[in-house]
């Protein structure tokens, strides 16, 4: 009923693209997160959906409604600041309850409303409170207080955890979620925070310089980024990438060569001689043995033990390489060390950075 | 980044900015042009010249600089030279350095001691001329004055402060009214300098001379030259002289906006104070660039 | 020794700071104590008797209290209202309208009006007054004080509303609020402090200006105390001088309180900065 569509946007600041020809569509109901980088146009995105900014060329549909041009007022939505945004001269109460006001929804009326859904969010009893008075977590609770309040069609977040404390962050993380699965409705959150977008959303869409480079359900971008791009944006430590040369049927580097054959249908159209990329997770890294077939020399760079897991990096032909080992305690030794892996995880990434699929 | 985006409407914007731009239009930018139009014209402000001005060219700056006449007393070179030791010494000298003896001497103190004396310095700044006029005349009174008082309690001679050195006395006059401005604005500056380069200086070895004139001094450039600039255009535009001495005795203390005050309003000769006017604008409008060039010069060396 | 030093820094400290405090006290203490002598002398002495009967013979003077409470305050009031309002707006469009050259535009406005000063361009404004009929009328003095403070004003409002993030008001456009409504309800409540300042600076500067009414107003009952405050004369012509000042203390109470209000509520700081 209230899905998104964005029609080949492209915004412009002057010169400047900050937005270049996207598209995608937000089903009803859905929960969609907007990763990127600083400065990538995750905001942007936002606002014109918002109605505070207008793009450039393309169209914006909220149902079956061109909005493109409509004036935030007439968009009916709930938006959540990253700074909340919450006016320092209203009452808690009154602003919740704003945006029934400029609806013209009787005193009473409001009082009510904004006491019920207080109520949801455990704030009801800071209603005669300012926003100076009470603490950043309940600010938070307050500005998505008042973001749903009247019911609107969609729901837009930027960055509304980023003002919280680590523990904090990750209570209101879960209650978001929460709350968007209990009320259904059609969500775009942005955030940079890789682990909070595969937490929440039921789609991610990964953003880059302007661009939509991937989107799909978490675990699939998760699993198959479709650029090293997102390969290195998601997971932390992100996926260990290496440069490598294709040629006789070898992928090699200065200091280790590795069968490519079980690779032959994604490399079939790579002409011999291809500078090519290969990716693998942390976790899909274990230290290697003499018996190892797929198996890359190196030094060892740091090792990390953090409790329950344990890191190790080695310098891998000029790259740094780190595996995530679970359980067993870390090696203790200096010098050389080899990592080894199931080539069932390594992934390929063409020259032009996108990863060549199984066919 | 600077990032700016629309709230309000263009329209709306201009219709916001209306009635300030009107007001505006019509109290500055067209006094502006208007001046230069009467500065070329005998208009007076009553008799057949208030209603029919004629075009009189150049002669009323002819006038101003004729050089015969140019350094007599109530002439407008005298006056200028007047006005330039003015402002010299009461706002440059004065003003600024008071303002920043003060605001050195309280700098990282705090406690009722400072409040108090900074309240004594803003309270003389900001109550009215007129006031202030007034207690300066008691204060420089011949026979029962204060300053006299204390003159004589040091076993000096009495000084009759407005006829024997009337300029010396509105320097003082001017110098007191307006230190508060500097000591506020070298005040501001100086907390801005983050104390770790002082304790820096501490460490090295500094004296508390070095530290002025080696960290304090070069950090707060921008903030000395914008105070010189100023109070220099403050000071040549004040009228406050006029409260305290009238212009004299004999013109001695007759500051260009007093001179222009007697010319268009005392002798109603209008040409003549629009001409005088329009000479005040344009050495304001030299200041003025004089500042946007130190301030360039400044923002690009950094 | 190192006592002795500490000791003597103190002392050094203490005198410093006395003699400063001395320079600025010095030339207002005949004017606290004056007014409540009966004799007219210029010196200071503490006042002997203690009377309170001048300010009585102030308030008997119709002609200085309705310069004082009528003509100063109307005029003072008067410009404080236009000028707080049109620095408001105007300054609100400046940071939220995309008016080309705004930044260019908003110094392009101070650095101009630092160039045409009132007592540089005293004669067009007269003569602008006299051409409107408004001579010798508050609405004159108001006007041309609302021009002459307008600049800076806008200037000092600009600076705070820039201050001020954007969200506040995209947060009231996306709940649903007019440009009109976001305008009343968020914006103006949010810039009220710096109306509160912009409003005390101009009654300040008003209250205490003496150029513009004393030559665009013509009869007694029009002059502000500024003007007023040189009527008390005896027959022979000359002043009296206990009079003066006490009604000079009253005229400076306001400024004081003013001054008082604004350092309890905001600190002093350097908003007071652009004073002319
Ligand atoms: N009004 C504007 N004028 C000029 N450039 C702008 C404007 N708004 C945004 N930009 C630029 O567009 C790009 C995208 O900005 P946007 O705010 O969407 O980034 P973002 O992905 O939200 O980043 P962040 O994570 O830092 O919030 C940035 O390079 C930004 O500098
Ligand atoms: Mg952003």
């Amino acid at each position: 009923m209230a899905n998104v569509t964005f029609r080949s946007i492209t915004k412009q600041f002057g010169a400047f693209t900050a937005v270049n020809d996207v598209s995608f569509e937000i089903a009803d109901g859905e929960f969609v997160c907007l990763l990127g980088p600083s400065g990538c146009g995750k905001t942007t995105t936002l606002r014109m959906i918002a109605g505070l900014e207008q793009p450039t060329s393309g169209r914006i549909l909220i149902g079956a409604a061109d909005v493109t041009e409509a004036k935030p007022k007439e968009r009916d939505i709930g938006m959540v600041f990253q700074d909340y945004a919450l006016f320092p001269h209203m009452t808690i109460a009154d602003n919740i309850a704003y945006p029934l006001k400029v609806r013209g929804v009787g005193q009473a009326e409001r009082r009510r409303r904004a006491a019920e859904v207080a109520k949801n969010l455990s704030i009801d009893q800071l209603l005669d409170r300012r926003p100076g008075q009470i603490s950043g977590g309940q600010q938070q609770r307050t500005s998505v207080a008042r973001a749903v309040v009247h019911k609107p069609k969609v729901y837009l977040f930027d960055e509304p955890l980023s003002n919280l404390d680590a523990k904090l962050r990750l209570e209101a993380r879960s209650f978001l979620k929460h709350l968007q699965r209990e009320l259904g409705v059609t969500s775009l959150y942005v955030t940079h925070d890789q682990a909070e977008a595969m937490a929440m959303a039921d789609r991610v869409a990964v953003m880059d310089r302007g661009e939509i480079v991937q989107f799909g359900p978490p675990l699939e971008v998760y699993r198959q980024p479709a650029t090293t791009f997102v390969a290195n944006f998601l997971g932390s430590p992100p996926m260990n990438l290496l440069s490598v040369r294709y040629a006789g049927g070898a992928f090699a580097s200065s200091t280790f060569e590795l069968d490519a054959s079980p690779f032959a249908g994604r490399l079939r159209d790579v002409r011999d001689g291809s500078e090519l990329t290969l990716g693998i997770r942390p976790e899909h890294v274990r230290m290697g043995g003499e018996g190892d077939r797929w198996r890359i020399p190196g030094e060892v760079y740091a090792v990390e033990p953090l409790g329950p897991e344990s890191l190790v990096t080695l310098r891998v032909a000029g790259a740094l390489v780190t595996a995530r080992l679970f359980g067993d305690d870390p090696p203790t030794a200096t010098g050389a060390a080899s990592f080894a892996f199931d080539p069932a995880h390594l992934h390929v990434f063409g020259q032009d950075g996108r990863r060549l699929a199984a066919r | 980044m600077h990032q700016r985006r629309t709230i309000l409407p263009l329209r709306t914007g201009l219709l916001f900015l209306g009635p300030a731009a009107l007001f505006i239009g019509a109290f500055i930018l067209l006094p502006f042009f208007w001046i230069a139009g009467v500065s070329f014209t005998n208009r007076t402000l009553t008799g057949a010249t208030a209603a029919n001005p004629q075009f009189v060219g150049l002669q009323n700056y002819l006038k101003l600089f004729d050089l015969s006449t140019f350094m007599n007393p109530g002439q407008f070179g005298s006056s200028l030279v007047i006005t330039g030791q003015f402002v010299f010494w009461s706002a440059i000298v004065g003003q600024a350095v008071l303002g920043l003896l003060l605001a050195w001497f309280f700098y990282r103190r705090s406690g009722w001691v400072k409040e108090s004396v900074q309240t004594l310095a803003i309270v003389a700044w900001i109550i009215p001329d007129v006031v202030v006029a007034f207690a300066w005349n008691a204060f420089l009174d011949y026979d029962g004055g204060t300053l006299n008082w204390l003159f004589g309690l040091v076993g000096l001679h009495k000084v009759d402060w407005l006829l024997a050195m009337p300029l010396l006395s509105i320097v003082l006059f001017n110098a007191w009214r307006g230190a508060a401005f500097s000591m506020l604005l070298f005040s501001s500056a100086l907390g801005s300098i983050p104390p770790s380069y002082l304790e820096t200086a501490d460490v090295a070895g500094a004296g508390p001379w070095q530290r002025l004139k080696d960290i304090i001094l070069p950090l707060i450039r921008t903030h000395i030259v914008t105070d010189l600039i100023l109070i220099t255009l403050w000071t040549f535009n004040t009228f406050g002289p006029f409260l305290l001495t009238g212009g004299g005795p004999a013109f001695k203390t007759e500051v260009v906006s007093v001179l222009t005050y007697r010319m268009a309003f005392k002798y109603f000769d209008f040409g003549t104070g629009s001409a005088l006017g329009m000479v005040m604008m344009l050495i304001n409008l030299g200041f003025a660039l004089v500042y946007l060039g130190l301030l360039r010069r400044q923002g690009s060396s950094r | 020794m190192r006592v002795v030093k500490h000791v003597l820094g103190r002392v050094a400290f203490y005198v410093v700071a006395a003699v400063f405090a001395a320079v600025f006290a010095l030339p207002l203490l005949w004017l606290v104590f004056a007014p409540f002598g009966s004799r007219a002398t210029l010196s200071v002495a503490l006042p002997d008797p203690f009377t309170l009967s001048n300010f009585g013979r102030v308030f008997a003077n119709t002609f200085a209290v309705r310069a004082l409470f009528q003509n100063s305050i109307i005029q003072a009031v008067g410009t404080m209202i236009l000028v707080t309002l049109l620095a408001t707006l105007a300054a609100y469009a400046l940071s939220r309208a995309p008016i080309r050259g705004r930044d260019v535009l908003s110094y392009g406005l101070v650095l101009f009006s630092s160039i045409v000063t009132g007592t540089a361009a005293m004669v067009p404004i007269f003569l602008l007054i006299f051409n409107l009929g408004l001579i010798d009328t508050h609405m004159g003095v108001i006007l041309v004080f609302t021009g002459g403070l307008l600049p800076a004003a806008i200037f000092i409002m600009r600076d705070f509303v820039d201050s001020i993030p954007r969200s506040y008001e995209e947060s009231a456009l996306v709940a649903g609020a007019s440009p009109w409504g976001m305008f009343r309800d968020i914006a103006l409540p949010i810039v009220r402090p710096g109306m509160m300042v912009v409003g005390v600076w101009t009654f300040v500067n008003v209250w205490g200006g003496f150029l513009v009414p004393f030559i665009l107003l013509r009869s007694p009952t029009k002059m502000p105390a500024a003007v007023a405050i040189y009527s008390f004369y005896t027959e022979g012509g000359t002043p009296i001088i206990t009079l003066t000042t006490a009604y000079a203390l009253l005229y400076t109470l306001p400024v004081l309180a003013l001054y008082l209000f604004v350092n309890w509520k905001y600190g002093f700081r350097f908003f007071g900065g652009i004073k002319s």
